[in-house]
This record gives C-alpha cells, sequence and structure tokens, in this order.
C-alpha cells in the first residue's frame, strides 16, 4: 500500500460571486521514500492540494471531499485533535518564504524544539539539545550558537535550513515542500535541492514537492503530476514525462521555459508561448480543461472532458488526441 | 555641452562611469564611527541605441540600485550617468524632467505598480499628456490605441480598471505605459520574474518584437539566467557592488571566465533529468555589502582561492575584445587556469 493516497480530492471555496474549484477530483498517490512532484502554474490548486492533506484548509469557506488516506486512515475523517499529532510528526511541510513562516520572537533552537517536545515528550533542554543536532544535520556552521539567535539574524538560505530542520525533527514518514527553494537565490537554490537529496536518503522520508519550476522538478523528482486548472492533466515518471510528454499542456509548458545554452544557437529563437490564460474556477467547465488554449484543440475537447488514460506503465494523460494517436499507432 | 554633434550621435546612448552609491547607516548613540553600505561601488558599463546589457547577480548585489540610479530616482554618491551625451547624475530634478521621457521602467510586480483606481486609459494617458506628445484629443487617442494593439491587449480594456486583469495582462499595461513617453531606454528591473512559465514567454517575445520594432535599448534587471540568455546582447555579472564579468551572451554562457559566473551559471536547474550535472556549489552566502571582504570580494566563497585574492582587489582586465573579468586566475599561463575548463554551455 502506498504511504499517501489522494482519491479524488475535491477542495472547492465558497466565495460572494460563486463557488471556486480550486481542486477538482484530483488522485494520486506518494511511495514510502520517493519524491513525487507536483507542478503547475499559478492557481492550478497545487498549494491547495498541499494544504488539502494537511487539513489546513479553514472550513468554512473551503471544503473538501474525497479522501486522504495516509497509514491507513483517512485524513478527512479525523478530528482536529488526532490531526495535530500528525502535523508536524508524521506529515511536516515547509514552506516558501521562511521569514513568515518562523517565529520572529522565538530563537530558532526553541522553534525547533517544540515540535520534538509535544510529539516525542522531550523536556526543554533535551529538545533544544536534540534541535542543536538537526541543526548540524542541515548543514549549518555553528549549530550551537545558531540555535540561540532569532530568525532575523539568519540569511535566507540559513533560514530555510532552519525550517527543514523543524520539518525534519521528528523523521516524519511525508514531507510537504512547498515551492521550497522559490524564494531563494539561485546559488543558494543549489545548496538547499542538494541538502534535500542527501537528507532524503538519510532521513529516508518520502517527499511531496509544490513547484512551478521545471528545472526543479528534473533535479529532484522520481515521478510528477502535471496539474492544470484544478485538474491532473498528467502523471508520469520523472525522465518519461520530459522526454515523451502526451498532454499539450505539458508539451506547452516544457516548450515556454528558456534553457541555458540557447547562445549556442546564432539567434535567440522565439520562446513557445501558450496563448490566453488559465479559465476562471468559478464556472463548470464542460470539456477539456485546457480546451481553451490549446493548439490542436478539436469539438470534442469542448463538448466531453478527457477521462485520465493510461499511456504506458506509470504514465496517464487526460487528452482526447493522445488516444487517438494510440489508435492510429496500434 | 561643446562637444560636436557629429561625436555626439555616435555615442552610446547611455553610459555609467564609476558610479558608486553608498548609504550610511544610522551612527549608533555613542559616537560609533558610521557604518556605510556600499550598495553599488565603482561600476561603469555602455549602452548602445536598440541594444540590451543585462545585469546579472543575486540579491544584495546592487543590480537594482543600478537601475535605480539609472532612472534617477536616487542620486549617485560619486560617478556619472550620460545620457546621449548628457550628464543626468548631477541634474536637478527641474532639468531632468524633460529627459525622464527618454528612460522608462518596468517594475517586477505588476500588481502593485499600478493605482488600483486609475483606469488603464488614464495611466497610460498620463505620461503622453506631461510630456506634450499628443497634438489633439483625436491623436491621443490614436496613440493610446496604438499601445494597447503593440501591447497584445483589446482596446476595449481601455476603460477597465487594474483589477480586472491577470498577472500577465497588468504587465502588458505596464509595458504600454513604459512605450507611452516613446522612451530610447527601457530599465526592466526583474519584469518578468513573477510571472508565470507560460506568461513569462509571452512577454519576453513582447520584449523582443517591441526592440526589433522601436529600435528601444533595454537595460534588463534579473536572476534568471535563462531568461537573460535568451534576450540579452551583452551581460554584466554584478557581485557585492561590482561588476565581475562582463562580455556579450555568447563570450559570458558558454566561455564564463570567472568563478562567480561559472558557480551561478552551473547552479540553475536544467529542465532535462537526462542532462548531466557539472554542479559547482558555493559555501555559505553572500557577505554584507556593510563591510565587503578585503581583496577580491569573492575569494570568502571561491573555489580556487589562493593568497593573493585575500590581499589584492583584482581588476576587469581583458579576455578577448568586449570581454573582462575581474580574477587573479586569468593572469596565470593558460595550463594552470582551472577556469579554461572548455566550453560551458
Amino acid at each position: 500500500m502506498a504511504l499517501l493516497e489522494v482519491d479524488t480530492l475535491q477542495t472547492h471555496f465558497r466565495t460572494p460571486d460563486g463557488v471556486n474549484r480550486a481542486v477538482d477530483g484530483v488522485s494520486f498517490h506518494v511511495e514510502r521514500g520517493e519524491t513525487l512532484a507536483i507542478v503547475g502554474e499559478s492557481g492550478c490548486g497545487k498549494s491547495v492540494t498541499a494544504m488539502s492533506i494537511l487539513r489546513l484548509i479553514p472550513e468554512p469557506p473551503g471544503k473538501s471531499a474525497g479522501a486522504i488516506r495516509f497509514g491507513g486512515r483517512d485524513l478527512l475523517k479525523l478530528s482536529e485533535r488526532e490531526m495535530r499529532r500528525i502535523r508536524g510528526d508524521e506529515i511536516s511541510m515547509i514552506f516558501q518564504e521562511p521569514m513568515t513562516s518562523l517565529n520572529p520572537v522565538l530563537k530558532v533552537g526553541r522553534q525547533i524544539g517544540e515540535s520534538l517536545r509535544l510529539h516525542q515528550g522531550l523536556g526543554r533542554h533535551q529538545a533544544e539539545a536534540q534541535a542543536v543536532d538537526m541543526l548540524k544535520l542541515v548543514g549549518i556552521p555553528e549549530p550551537k550558537q545558531r540555535a540561540g539567535e532569532y530568525p532575523h539574524q539568519l540569511s535566507g538560505g540559513m533560514r530555510q535550513r532552519v525550517m527543514i530542520a523543524m520539518a525534519l525533527a521528528c523523521s516524519p514518514k511525508l514531507l510537504i515542500a512547498d515551492e521550497p527553494t522559490t524564494a531563494l537565490d539561485v546559488t543558494i537554490q543549489a545548496q538547499i535541492l542538494d541538502l534535500m537529496r542527501d537528507l532524503k536518503e538519510r532521513v529516508g522520508a518520502a517527499i511531496l514537492l509544490i513547484t512551478h519550476d521545471l528545472g526543479v522538478v528534473a533535479e529532484v523528482a522520481d515521478r510528477v503530476v502535471v496539474m492544470y486548472a484544478g485538474r491532473k492533466v498528467e502523471e508520469a515518471p520523472v525522465r518519461r514525462l520530459f522526454a515523451k510528454p502526451r498532454h499539450p499542456y505539458t508539451r506547452g509548458l516544457l516548450g515556454a521555459v528558456p534553457r541555458l545554452g540557447s547562445s549556442l544557437e546564432d539567434r535567440a529563437g522565439r520562446l513557445a508561448e501558450i496563448p490566453g490564460m488559465v479559465p476562471s474556477l468559478k464556472t463548470r467547465i464542460e470539456g477539456c480543461v485546457f480546451a481553451g488554449r490549446c493548439p490542436e484543440v478539436q469539438d470534442v475537447c469542448r463538448r466531453h472532458a478527457p477521462g485520465l488514460e493510461e499511456k504506458a506503465p506509470g504514465h496517464v494523460a487526460a487528452c482526447h488526441l493522445s488516444l487517438r494517436d494510440q489508435a492510429a499507432a496500434a | 555641452m561643446n562637444a560636436p554633434q557629429k561625436l555626439l550621435s555616435s555615442a552610446p546612448l547611455l553610459e555609467v562611469n564609476d558610479l558608486k552609491i553608498h548609504y550610511p547607516l544610522a551612527g549608533s548613540l555613542f559616537g560609533r564611527a558610521r557604518r556605510v553600505v556600499y550598495a553599488v561601488d565603482g561600476l561603469s558599463f555602455r549602452i548602445a541605441r536598440g541594444e540590451t546589457l543585462s545585469l546579472v547577480g543575486e540579491s544584495g548585489c546592487g543590480k537594482s540600485t543600478v537601475g535605480r540610479a539609472v532612472l534617477r530616482l536616487l542620486r549617485p554618491t560619486a560617478g556619472q550617468v550620460v545620457l546621449a551625451g548628457r550628464r543626468i547624475d548631477d541634474m536637478s530634478a527641474g532639468g531632468l524632467r524633460p529627459l525622464r521621457r527618454q528612460v522608462q521602467v518596468i517594475f517586477q510586480d505588476p500588481f502593485s505598480s499600478l493605482n488600483p483606481r486609475i483606469r488603464v486609459r488614464d495611466a497610460l494617458a498620463e505620461p503622453i499628456r506631461n510630456f506634450g506628445l499628443a497634438a489633439d484629443r483625436a491623436d491621443l487617442e490614436r496613440r493610446l490605441h496604438r499601445l494597447m494593439d503593440r501591447v497584445g491587449l483589446p482596446r476595449e480594456a481601455l476603460s477597465r480598471w487594474p483589477h480586472e486583469f491577470s498577472g500577465g495582462q497588468r504587465q502588458r499595461i505596464g509595458i504600454a505605459r513604459a512605450l507611452a513617453a516613446e522612451p530610447d531606454l527601457i530599465v526592466c528591473d526583474e519584469a518578468v520574474s513573477a510571472l508565470d512559465v507560460s506568461v513569462k514567454a509571452q512577454i519576453v517575445n513582447l520584449l523582443g518584437d517591441l526592440q526589433a520594432e522601436l529600435g528601444l535599448a533595454l537595460l534588463f534587471i534579473s536572476h534568471d539566467l535563462a531568461i537573460v540568455e535568451h534576450m540579452t546582447h551583452r551581460i554584466g555579472v554584478m557581485y557585492l557592488g561590482k561588476i565581475v564579468e562582463t562580455g556579450t551572451r555568447r563570450q559570458i554562457f558558454v566561455r564564463p571566465r570567472h568563478p562567480y559566473t561559472q558557480a551561478l551559471l552551473s547552479a540553475v536547474p536544467v529542465p532535462d533529468p537526462e542532462a548531466p550535472r557539472r554542479r559547482i556549489v558555493l559555501k555559505g552566502d553572500v557577505p554584507s555589502p556593510i563591510d565587503p571582504p578585503k581583496g577580491c570580494r569573492f575569494h570568502t566563497r571561491c573555489p580556487y582561492v589562493f593568497d593573493r585574492c585575500r590581499t589584492e582587489e583584482p581588476a576587469l582586465s581583458e579576455i578577448e575584445k568586449g570581454h573582462e573579468a575581474a580574477c587573479h586566475l586569468n593572469a596565470r599561463p593558460a595550463g594552470e587556469n582551472p577556469l579554461l575548463g572548455g566550453t560551458f554551455a
């Protein structure tokens, strides 16, 4: 059984001008020890998916339906009390902006120790001693001294290391990382990605990585889920996704990313564009969610939403056209 | 100005000479020596008409401060900013006003750079009126329509409010506003950094088209190296207030000759899981510009540091025509220079 199974998750928000279907029937699973990346652009529902797993969606106006099975239990059915025992212990999360997600008036050692005291019943001194070990684990120089400092005394890269130390303190089975390197400079991002890869091997936690950056996906993910307008449009092992993307949106995304090395060509070509923009999530979309921007759109796409079809082992895509391609190939 | 007109017309559009921007920090109560942030510390570059120069570097390297000095949103501590042959760094606000038309700006955040209470029409008409560019009402209307066509927005959108647009569309409005003044140079300060991948591609292509069509020069300030390589002519790599390497896009991206440039390029995640990784991971963080390291400013993080770097600051020296780097390693014979590791890209 997979570590985490998300089954037709729907997270909707009630707003004054209609229901916002932020996540609209998304299923995926995360195996023990693997890194699954969810990619997509702003508003595709990737962060709401992450927040739904931890039950951090305020209800109302939000409401999650479906099932989120973790270790045999459905997280959506747990009480808030039971959920609190899971957060920070079995599932923990790192956020994009370390400055706003650390408490500015608590010393970092104390913040890291907090979850150890809460979940593992350690005393204050024990917890803070272990916090120093965690800081060492995430590569912070002079960990003992740093543990006694406040977040504002640390650089952005160090704050993100503190966040990771805090998330890993209780050896979670699943780490959810929401854009963990987006706010960082590129040389610091390289350090943090290295750290995450290294820690994954040492700690053995599975990682659910939420990102918009296909470069980061290629570097750390084992499998990838591509989301668009609240739905999963494609899922594949990472190499397969980059080599043989089957959904036009995935192909569009890959084409729109400039890559280093363009100066080797004499003239920079144009970047591939995906025309138009993401549809409003407040109206129910009958057909394919990508139909309005798809370069290969057909009549059927506007009438019927394509189901997810398996293209190869572990590779699914929701596109009428790739069905036709397959029929042609058969 | 007593230089002959002919000389002026062949001069670069923008010339920045030994620019310094220092911010004194508030002194302590007990009169300790005042400390100074050396945000920009001796920087020179030129931009020709129709050319794109990109300044790249990490947070705090001073790239945005340079942009603000070129826009004269701040007065430099020392050095010169020469726009089309006229020094603007020490000009008064009144003297500057007619020249402001020539240099416009596009900001990073399309949500905070448009006034939410001003309709698109008025946001675009303001610079046209300020600089007296329209002959009459009909001409103003024509200009507004042309701006909307240029940036790919429907003309009806003129009467709408900023909140009715998506991030990409707002950035198009920001571009239209910059174009309204008919500038020669646009400072793009992280102009595409906040946009989604698919929208970013649209805006990058739009900027390229506009440059080709209108002969605009761009000062493109960005931390996104892949975008920079895609759209620039020349690059200045900045580290702690200085340019450490400068050259054409091919020189910088294919044969970089400064260890910081090489580390930056190697740190960019490659969107290809099959690509070989040759990453130079730098230790530690960028030091503070309050008290920059002695000698070479990069020596605290440089993988090739040796004694000379700690005491003597390297100057920019020519590698080949148009390509300069500030690194002592380049003074060594080729066999002993670790920076010559073949092509990079």
